[in-house]
């Protein structure tokens, strides 16, 4: 509809400025592939030492990391307007988004698809690839479908996320750095399936934030394991609708904290 | 019904207190003190249609708080507000889509696209009548003259530039009011006479209700049948300008040029208040004593090559005014 | 030296400001301790056989890298990097080589004050509730002093390596970006050293980068002998003088560039 393709205008002009330096861009990009594969050494070394962890093997936890890394980046690259809340608060642009017949979530989220994410997308997709090969999985049309929805879902979890840390700029100009427990904190942990945390870390993650809805029940439902925390298999295929539900309810939150913005000025 | 209206508009801040020093700030980490600012203590006023009404005061009096207020980007404490029926903060997105603002120290397009496609952005957003838009914006490319500028791109316009661009895009969606905090500060004089020459065509033409707020005493002179003075939060003055001067004083100026003399001029019923080289300034009040009076007494008594009657700027009348509400 | 007295004073003064930022800023590194400290014991409990480091060792040295991570951000300066990419930095330029002294002592400030907020509170927790361990033994506690010191030196000199590599910008943008994440993997902050592959560990020895976490740390758990600590510290000091040395260098070499590009 219409409010649809004013986005897609919306996004045409920030990947055409983004495009201006183009050698910087790939550079840039690549970084980001670099780095975030670097993180996935990391855990290489250590699998090459312990073998595996609580009974998952490389290949399967490679199957968890490049989920929620896929997810994560759609999220970063789609939700990077919330992110610098801060600076358009301060600088007063944050009025004029107010003066624009248009709702302000739409306007701050339409203000940049950052590119570059594509890096980590990138990179979290080969590890898919490679741990379904490795594993010797099919790719089946269930499997895919699942695959999509998990990550599809946990973008919108992961995105839910970065609104409620912009919102946090309507009562604190500072951008607390304490969100970041729940989205790179969220990634870091969903990396790992959550079985081998303590009983109160994978309620956190279960409950506050439903990371484990659009990473550890789907994955078992991917790989076709049975869930030792006893989820069944209706249950993994909707999880990732959590993920949407927490969209949701971040955007409620968001409209809470406009109104705290238009009654205390800035 | 007027289109307009404000019914004791109140509206208070909370500012944090800062302690000065090192050893302040070192205390501030474990406490914080705040003290309340009154930013709007009962504002009211009413703006017929067609209006352009200018909205005066000094710094911190409440001016930007009342045009936010009116704009629907605030919500006040309290009193109410109406324009064009709408509550404004309460029907922003309607509201708003009525309405053009312009603030002179911030523009409003995107800084690294060329003019006209931030005008073809903002097409969209309003969701502006594609039939009858390219007939409006034409027509206020070519009032504004801003038409050689329309490709480039915002950030590399000078300041003159930007600001009409600025009332073009505010004006795009055809909104039936215009809010214009400071348009001309910082302005050369031909972008002023340009800004203030548009702002009244499209007052007087198309109907255009306007408030302007300004620090500029000849945007003021030049535009304002009415002017509303406010200071402290508080109304002072809300009239034209006619009767904002007499509401102060009703002394006129009587400027007079004495070619290559250096007399004085010692008249009764006038006051010296000015002098440089052959040119004085005098005050008189036109009620006591008629101007035709003091100008006959002072030509037969000095050679005066030019003299000119007129108002005292407006600066002064609202200064006294200003001074007057802390005596 | 009072100019760099001057900026630390004034760092200070601007984090007194945001104590709402530093109390967010250390528990997200405690949350990001704990992520780690579980996935470490996971590992731990998977194998049963012979590891460099036991597990308690391990959660020491998370703990320790938690609370002392803001020491060892290697990455651009971002004050400089400013100045490089919106031109200014050529006025900076004129002046003779105390310019790199100047840079090299904000870079070392912009360490010291966030760092030195955020690791004492870390560290008395993790004495208290966290699991880390006192330090082995007195002079093991005098070295790991002495090694943190030359751990600020070393980061700092490592991070205005990399702020100086953009002012060769194509490759500098590449560079000073990928760099701190391979730096950051061969401190020993993503997987402490000792644990990487045995083939590998000459390679590490020789590279300056354990100076920055490793070192001390093993210092600190007297996984080291005296002799062999002194030697980590020559090491590092040598590394230290070397990259800037190395830094004053391409500087050198930059303000020629600039020079001859007509400024």
């Amino acid at each position: 509809m219409e409010t649809l393709s004013l986005y897609l205008c919306y996004l045409g002009i920030s990947v055409r400025s983004q495009m201006q330096y183009r050698v910087s861009f790939v550079i840039r990009t690549l970084a980001h592939f670099v780095i975030c594969g670097i993180e996935f050494l990391g855990l290489a070394v250590l699998f090459q030492r312990f073998g595996q962890i609580d009974g998952w093997s490389l290949a399967e936890v490679g199957l968890f990391y490049g989920m929620i890394s896929m997810a994560f980046a759609i999220a970063e690259a789609v939700a990077r307007g919330f992110d610098i809340m801060g600076r358009l608060i301060r600088s007063g642009d944050f009025d004029r988004l107010l003066l624009r017949p248009r709702g302000t979530a739409f306007q701050v989220l339409a203000q940049e698809l950052q590119l570059l994410r594509v890096g980590r997308f990138a990179q979290a997709l080969l590890v898919l690839l490679w741990s379904v090969q490795a594993l010797g999985l099919a790719w089946t049309s269930s499997r895919i479908a699942l695959l999509l929805l998990a990550i599809v879902g946990g973008a919108c979890l992961f995105s839910g996320l970065f609104v409620l840390q912009g919102t946090l700029c309507f009562w604190t100009i500072e951008s607390l750095e304490i969100v970041n427990c729940a989205t790179y904190g969220g990634v870091g942990a969903g990396q790992f399936p959550l079985t081998i945390y303590r009983p109160w870390f994978r309620h956190i993650f279960t409950f506050l934030i439903p990371v484990a809805t659009i990473n550890y029940f789907p994955a078992h439902a991917i790989l076709g394991r049975v869930d030792s925390l006893g989820s069944t298999l209706l249950v993994q295929w909707l999880s990732p609708f959590a993920g949407f539900v927490f969209l949701m309810a971040s955007l409620r939150v968001w409209r809470i904290g406009v109104r705290r913005y238009t009654s205390t000025g800035n | 019904m007027p289109q307009i209206m404000v019914e004791d508009l109140r509206k208070s801040f909370r500012v944090a207190h800062r302690r000065p020093g090192a050893l302040g700030a070192l205390a501030g980490v474990f406490r914080r003190t705040y003290r309340e600012v009154e930013a709007l203590a009962g504002i009211s006023f009413r703006v017929e249609r067609g209006d352009l009404v200018g909205y005066v005061g000094p710094n911190g009096a409440g001016k930007s708080t009342t045009i936010k207020t009116l704009a629907g980007i605030m919500v006040p404490d309290g009193g109410r507000v109406e324009i064009d029926g709408l509550v404004p903060w309460e029907n922003r997105i309607r509201h708003v889509a009525r309405i053009g603002v312009v603030f002179g120290q911030r523009t409003q397009l995107w800084y690294d696209l060329p003019v006209i496609e931030s005008f073809d952005l903002l097409r969209d957003i309003y969701r502006a009548d594609r039939n009858t838009y390219g007939k409006i914006r034409d027509e206020l490319v070519e009032m504004l003259q801003i038409g050689s500028v329309l490709d480039t791109p915002v950030r590399q316009l000078s300041l003159g530039q930007r600001m009409r661009c600025d009332l073009a895009a505010a004006l795009l969606h055809k909104p039936s009011i215009l809010f214009l905090d400071e348009p001309t500060i910082g302005l050369d004089a031909v972008s002023k006479l340009a800004v203030r020459d548009f702002v009244l065509r499209l007052n007087r033409n198309e109907g255009v209700t306007v408030l302007l707020t300004t620090h500029d005493m000849d945007d003021i002179e030049t535009l304002c049948r009415r002017v509303i003075v406010i200071a402290d939060g508080k109304v002072l003055s809300d009239g034209t300008m006619g009767e904002l001067r007499q509401s102060v004083s009703s002394e006129r100026w009587l400027a007079v040029d004495m070619g290559d003399g250096v007399d004085l001029i010692d008249e009764p019923d006038t006051r010296v208040v000015r002098r440089d080289g052959h040119r004085i300034v005098l005050a008189f009040d036109p009620r006591k004593t008629p101007p035709s009076q003091i100008i006959a007494r002072i030509c037969e008594k000095h050679p005066v090559r030019d003299l000119l009657v007129e108002n005292p700027p407006i600066e002064n009348t609202i200064a006294e005014l200003y001074s007057r509400r802390t005596a | 030296m009072s100019a760099c007295l001057a900026m630390l004073d004034a760092r200070i003064r601007v984090l007194l400001q945001y104590r709402t930022v530093a109390v967010a800023g250390i528990a997200t590194q405690i949350f990001f301790g704990f992520v780690r400290v579980m996935t470490f014991t996971a590992f731990y409990r998977s194998s049963a056989a012979a590891h460099p480091m036991t597990h308690e060792q391990v959660i020491s040295y998370i703990w320790l890298g938690q609370a002392f991570l803001l020491l060892a951000m290697f990455g651009v300066d971002n004050e400089i990097s400013e100045m490089i990419r919106s031109g200014t930095v050529v006025y900076e330029l004129t002046r003779p080589a105390s310019v790199f002294w100047l840079w090299y002592s904000r870079c070392v400030a912009a360490r010291i004050a966030p760092a030195a907020m955020r690791a004492i509170p870390q560290v008395l927790l993790g004495w208290a509730f966290l699991g880390l361990q006192f330090p082995a033994s007195v002079l093991a506690l005098l070295m790991f002093c002495l090694a943190l010191t030359g751990s600020v030196a070393l980061a700092a000199a490592i991070s205005l390596l990399f702020t100086l590599s953009l002012l060769r910008t194509i490759s500098g943008e590449g560079i000073s970006r990928m760099g701190p994440a391979l730096v950051f993997l061969l401190s020993g902050i993503v997987v402490p050293l000792p644990l990487f592959p045995q083939r590998i560990q000459p390679i590490l020895n020789a590279l300056p980068f354990r100076g920055l976490m490793d070192v001390p740390f093993r210092l600190y758990l007297g996984q080291m002998t005296w002799q062999e600590g002194v030697l980590a510290l020559a090491q590092q000091w040598g590394w230290i003088v070397g990259l800037l040395l190395l830094g004053r260098w391409l500087l050198a070499l930059g303000v020629r560039r600039l020079v001859v590009q007509g400024g």
